[in-house]
């Protein structure tokens, strides 16, 4: 049988396969690590270094160095896993699946930090750990979302199953998750409860900016590399009784 | 429609069998309102101010207590299997079922949301508005709320970890809820959010029975 579809399609379809992707992933662990490295260590040094003192903020605002990358990645993590998700529960992929387990711990993290760090930046410039804004919110319910997602597999025994269902629910929650964000902001707006706007920021330097794409580069490569370990591990994990991961592992 | 309406006949006739179930959920609502005022303190102002919070979080934790009851017999004794087997379309016989669900667990919280309005000195017209509200929210409540009771069905610990899945998808109900009735208190239009929740409510009567359906499927494999 001859196989006419596209070459990036067949390349697509071979590392579809746990098999054929274990050993990528293996090959490129090491690769995202070192980026990882880099961009971790030149944009902390840009950072706390050559990035200047904000004019009204003073040092504190260096946060935002974190803060911001980990709630950009929060979000877009989540799309990430509902999509792998989806396309597990069309196409019937295990690999989709898998990767999509191994994400939300991640994107999980991310949100945690997000709120840490918005609350360790609130506490010096508005004088409080937690203001009940729109964004607030909305991080803290997606923050929910991932852990119900990773409760719900964590319960789930059979593997295909807890895929499967994750999924599901991966999926409601992206449809969720605009109507959620828009109905957080127009009650904030409704009850005019902070006095503080976080969207009305000064005009950034130049550096900071740097800085921060950097950073985010930073969170980039360490999620892909964390993440592509988890998928590793749960692939050794739940295909232990083939043939091919007892060659592998010895 | 015939299959839906014999789906939602039949689960009343056998929530009317077991009367006290329906009750507990109910008597839920009413002892959870209850407790509010023995917390915070009698004061009418306070009272009046959070009344319609109060009102929605406690109809959303009655809401909740009848979720896993949904499917989880059927489930039990095979009759969901059948269910998913018979020639009618299983949408429809699970919309039947979310039908049931919300016309023995959310029709009387409406009901009874006025009357317990009246402990925390809501006026005639904010009681309307709260009933209507919850007229409107609580099929979104039953509708949502499905999705995560197939998910959860048959699964460990499945009663707690379909309130940590379904909570956070009740909060815009929550908001645009609770909210109807706050903005009617401070004088403001509320048409704005009977619109929304109505929306809402479209979109998942469209959309919320499909995904149980799937998830349904899934727990049957």
């Amino acid at each position: 049988m001859t196989d006419k579809s596209h070459p990036i399609a067949r390349l697509l379809f071979h590392f579809a396969s746990p098999q054929a992707f274990y050993p990528l992933a293996g090959k490129l662990i090491p690769w995202f690590w070192a980026l990882t490295a880099i961009f971790g260590v030149a944009g902390l040094y840009i950072s706390f270094f050559v990035a200047p003192t904000d004019a009204t903020q003073g040092e504190a605002y260096r946060i935002i160095f974190v803060h911001v990358p980990a709630s950009w990645m929060s979000m877009f993590i989540y799309l990430v896993m509902a999509f792998w998700a989806g396309i597990g529960l069309t196409f019937n992929t295990r690999l989709s699946g898998m990767v999509a387990q191994s994400l939300a711990p991640t994107g999980a993290l991310m949100a945690a930090l997000s709120l840490w760090t918005g609350a360790l930046w609130g506490k010096p410039m508005w004088g409080t750990w937690w203001v009940w804004d729109a964004r607030l919110t909305s991080e803290l319910i997606l923050f929910f979302l991932y852990i119900g997602f990773i409760a719900l597999q964590a319960a789930i025994d059979d593997a295909r199953r807890a895929d499967k269902a994750g999924a599901i629910l991966a999926l409601v929650g992206v449809v969720n998750i605009p109507i959620i964000y828009f109905s957080v902001k127009w009650w904030n707006t409704l009850h005019q409860g902070a006095s503080v706007s976080l969207t009305k920021s000064p005009a950034m330097a130049q550096t900071m900016l740097w800085g921060m794409l950097i950073m985010a580069l930073f969170f980039w490569m360490y999620s892909i590399a964390v993440a592509l370990m988890r998928a590793r591990a749960i692939i050794l994990e739940r295909e232990a009784n083939t043939e091919w991961v007892k060659h592998a592992v010895d | 429609m015939n299959a839906l309406f014999a789906t939602t006949r039949r689960d009343l006739l056998l929530a009317l069998r077991r009367k006290s179930e329906v009750l507990t959920a109910l008597f839920f609502f009413v002892i959870v309102t209850s407790l509010f005022p023995l917390g915070i303190g009698p004061e009418p102002a306070l009272l009046k101010k959070i009344a319609p919070g109060i009102l929605w979080v406690a109809a959303l934790l009655a809401t909740l207590l009848g979720l896993p009851r949904m499917f989880a017999a059927d489930h039990q004794d095979g009759t969901l299997e059948q269910m998913a087997l018979s020639p009618a379309p299983f949408g429809l016989l699970v919309s039947g079922k979310i039908l049931a669900h919300w016309l023995v667990c959310g029709l009387p919280l409406v009901l009874l949301a006025p009357v317990l309005g009246i402990q925390f000195d809501l006026d005639a017209g904010a009681l309307w508005v709260l009933t209507l509200a919850l007229l409107l929210g609580t099929p979104l409540l039953s509708l949502i709320g499905a999705i995560g009771a197939a998910l959860t069905l048959g699964v460990r610990g499945g009663g707690v970890l379909m309130a940590l899945l379904v909570l956070p998808l009740y909060v815009p109900a929550l908001i645009f809820g609770a909210g109807a009735v706050e903005a009617y208190i401070a004088g403001l239009d509320i048409g704005g959010h009977f619109s929304l929740l109505a929306a809402m409510l479209a979109v998942a009567v469209f959309f919320a029975p499909w995904a149980t359906t799937a998830a349904l499927k899934i727990a049957l494999e």
